[in-house]
């Protein structure tokens, strides 16, 4: 039992560090390296390493299997939802501009479109996070399992 | 629901989303995992005919995906071409879906249903999304989302052969899908642009560069991988026989057909014709390679015993039919090719969907224990003799058409010599085919057919009348062929004109 | 001769990685080494779409003030698309060798290969 306190300790230590890297890796998906999918893998990541050190019951009562199943699920709603909106917000798929509406065309319309647009890509960038941290996640519980059959 | 200029993209995003929801409303209960799919592939049909009755009157739509305008942005083009092959991949999808329902509750354990039904819709999408998008890495893109989607639904088969198959046909299907990206690699470095309608402008003064023509050669291996031409065909036979009867169905009715589809537009709308027929005469190689498919598919297929793997190694000859009309490039032999794309989704679909009632009920795929079936299951063998003369290319039935058309292109360009080649094929067609006609209906009842119960006697009405009415189909599009023949010869000026 | 060597080394170590990968795909007989094989050649088709967007002189595509030219950033957008797709395809393989290793007791090919036609679908004794 001696043995593992050292990665217990180290991994307690790190992974909310890890996780925060990673959303700060998410949030800087448009303007720099970085983005939804590297952040997600980085999430994954560390689930798996709390898995490795604690062992697979602890895991599984943090990440219980109906939540990692619906974040496999919101996360592409996310993304496609976004895009829906911007249909009903009268532009084409996926044209974040579309929600800049009336204030395209006052004052300040630089401002409006470059911020519809940011906030357009964040939301999307998060919903490929979601998804991918929950896909790394499902990947490793079935694939790390003790089958019974 | 949303306005009309917006369709090309709900054609994707309804099946995509209703992909991502089957999983989660599928725990209420288990047909509603099958209901989502039935409403997501109608929307889809109906969006599909919208497109192409709009296209026919208007010329082509072009969609702008996020408002950004090609070539820098991806681009959807709906031209009498891609609706033609959207409307047909859309229709047998749907009946199919109304096939499937009974089927996989025998073929899939019971929790896994809304599983298998979003992976259905992901494939569905994928094939969808190769068909109209006009911009060619979202190509790579959504031939590999459905190339996924496919190998987990092969491995869902009841032996464990389908987990051997399935794996083959990741790995061979995985070389292919990187020979594409290699090609789009070298195309894109010596254009610098990812636009299908661009690159068909800037290449024709770069067709001496050694890039261009070693990119064309990649994209000719790789896609006839998918395609499964003769003889990159090696994954087609165990797929088809140990997947599930609906999985089967589908993909032989589709997802070829689609690869197809890709290939034609690579060779006549971004590489124009005068390259693929006098700059590199590829359609010299790929004339060969199509007889060769057509003689020994069906050579092949004659000596199998197990239906399911003879019906695969016949779609093998089938589609050297598709290349054979596509190479010979005159206006009547690439209409011949495109019907045939349309014609032999019906008639393979039908005749997978009729093995897949018999092994619902019986559970026989030997072709030795069908003897005395047509007694057993009359509506379901009716299926199969129609589907049966229309492979064989019965006049009336839609496969005398496409053959017709070949046969008229072949004279046209002075090929006579294919001529004998379709009729040969056409009698081997009919040996393998007469052969179990003659079981089924001739014959006294085999010892495993005598030994089951013999009520209940044909596949549930959902089952049987998906697959009467399919084959019915082949003989009303075979008399009025007019109606598909009319958009098949536009989408063949389309692409033989340049 | 040399310049044709030398100059253009990104395309030989892509090329060499690809074949690499390519024979480890169709000569090894145990699944996992070919799924490895895969892997190494998605990555050397990865590595061409990255050395083509090198531009001799130019600096990361951030906006700076210094810069005088800007190295090609869409390969590597395309590429990100693709090592997703490698992944998940990995994925998928994996979890088939799982599902294969479980029904027929071994990963090696020609003894799949011998125990296939076996209609019986269950564990073989040495399993159990």
């Amino acid at each position: 039992m001696k043995e593992h306190i050292v990665i217990r300790t180290v991994s307690r230590l790190l992974i909310p560090f890890i996780q925060l890297f990673a959303l700060y890796v998410i949030a800087h998906g448009d303007i720099s390296p970085g983005g939804g999918f590297q952040g997600g893998v980085i999430i994954g990541a560390s689930v798996i390493l709390y898995v490795i050190s604690f062992g697979m019951e602890d895991g599984r009562r943090r990440v219980s299997e109906s939540i990692s199943d619906f974040m496999n699920s919101a996360g592409v709603f996310l993304f496609a939802g976004i895009g829906v909106l911007c249909i009903l917000a009268g532009g084409a798929y996926l044209e974040y501009t579309a929600f800049a509406g009336k204030a395209a065309h006052g004052e300040h319309a630089e401002h409006a479109l470059h911020l519809a647009s940011h906030l357009g890509i964040y939301g999307i960038e998060i919903g490929v996070g979601i998804t991918v941290a929950a896909v790394m996640m499902t990947i490793f519980f079935e694939t790390a399992r003790h089958e019974d059959d | 629901m949303i306005s009309a200029e917006n369709l090309p993209i709900l054609v994707i995003i309804i099946p995509l989303i209703s992909a991502i929801i089957t999983p989660l409303v599928g725990r209420i209960h288990r047909s509603i995992g099958w209901l989502v799919a039935l409403l997501a592939t109608s929307l889809s049909f109906a969006y599909s005919l919208a497109l192409i009755r709009s296209v026919m009157e208007n010329g082509p739509i072009s969609y702008w995906l996020g408002g950004w305008e090609p070539p820098w942005g991806i681009e959807y083009v709906v031209t009498p071409f891609n609706g033609l092959v959207l409307c047909v991949v859309s229709f047998i999808t749907i009946v199919i879906t109304l096939y499937a329902r009974k089927s996989i509750e025998q073929d899939v354990s019971e929790s896994k249903i809304p599983f298998f039904y979003s992976l259905y819709l992901l494939f569905f999408t994928g094939l969808m999304g190769i068909v109209i998008t006009g911009d060619i890495f979202n190509l790579y893109v959504f031939i590999e989302i459905s190339a996924l989607s496919g190998y987990a639904l092969v491995a869902m088969g009841r032996e464990r052969d389908a987990l051997i198959a399935s794996y083959n046909y990741l790995i061979l299907g995985t070389i292919g899908a990187s020979f594409i990206v290699l090609g789009i690699g070298y195309l894109y470095m010596v254009t610098g642009t990812l636009n299908m309608a661009d690159l068909s402008a800037r290449l024709p003064e770069l067709y001496d560069s050694t890039t261009v023509r070693s990119a064309f050669a990649f994209f000719m291996v790789g896609l006839s991988l998918k395609l499964a031409l003769f003889p990159f065909h090696i994954w087609l036979p165990n797929v088809y026989t140990h997947s599930p009867s609906t999985v089967s169905a589908l993909m032989a009715a589709t997802s070829t057909k689609v690869s197809a589809y890709v290939l034609l537009r690579l060779m006549f709308t971004v590489y124009r014709p005068e390259f693929v027929l006098t700059v590199v005469p590829v359609t010299k190689i790929l004339l060969v390679l199509a007889a060769l498919a057509i003689i020994i598919g069906s050579v092949i297929a004659l000596a199998q015993t197990n239906i399911k793997r003879m019906l695969a190694y016949s779609s093998v000859g089938q589609i050297g039919y598709i290349i054979l009309g596509a190479s010979i490039a005159n206006q009547a032999s690439m209409t011949g090719s495109l019907m045939h794309i349309f014609n032999h989704a019906l008639m393979k679909g039908s005749l997978f969907m009729v093995v897949g009632a018999m092994v619902y009920r019986t559970g026989i795929v030997n072709i030795e224990d069908m003897r005395g079936m047509g007694k057993k299951m009359p509506f379901a063998m009716a299926a199969f003799t129609i589907g049966a003369l229309s492979m064989i290319g019965f006049p009336f039935t839609v496969g005398f058409v496409s053959k017709w058309y070949l046969a008229v292109g072949a004279l046209k360009a002075d090929m006579w010599y294919f001529i004998p080649i379709i009729l040969l094929s056409s009698l081997l067609t009919a040996v393998y085919f007469w052969r179990i006609v003659e079981a089924i209906y001739f014959r006294e009842k085999s010892e495993k057919l005598a030994g089951l119960p013999s009520e209940p006697a044909e596949a549930p009405f959902g089952m049987t009348a998906t697959t009467l009415f399919l084959s019915l189909l082949c003989i009303v599009f075979g008399i009025a062929a007019f109606i598909p023949t009319k958009v098949a010869a536009a989408a063949a000026k389309l692409l033989l004109g340049g | 001769m040399i310049e044709l060597i030398i100059g253009k080394y990104n395309y030989w170590i892509y090329i060499a990685l690809m074949m690499i990968g390519f024979y480890a795909m169709i000569a090894k007989e145990n699944l996992i080494k070919k799924i490895i094989g895969m892997n190494i050649f998605q990555t050397a088709v990865i590595l061409f779409y990255i050395s083509m967007s090198k531009v001799r002189g130019g600096t990361a595509p951030i906006e700076w003030e210094h810069a005088v030219r800007y190295e090609n950033p869409l390969p590597h957008v395309l590429m990100l698309t693709a090592i997703v797709v490698s992944v998940s395809t990995t994925a998928v393989a994996l979890a088939l060798v799982i599902r294969i290793y479980k029904a027929f007791g071994s990963i090696e090919e020609d003894k799949i290969l011998e125990m296939k036609g076996d209609r019986t679908g269950k564990t073989p004794e040495s399993v159990l």
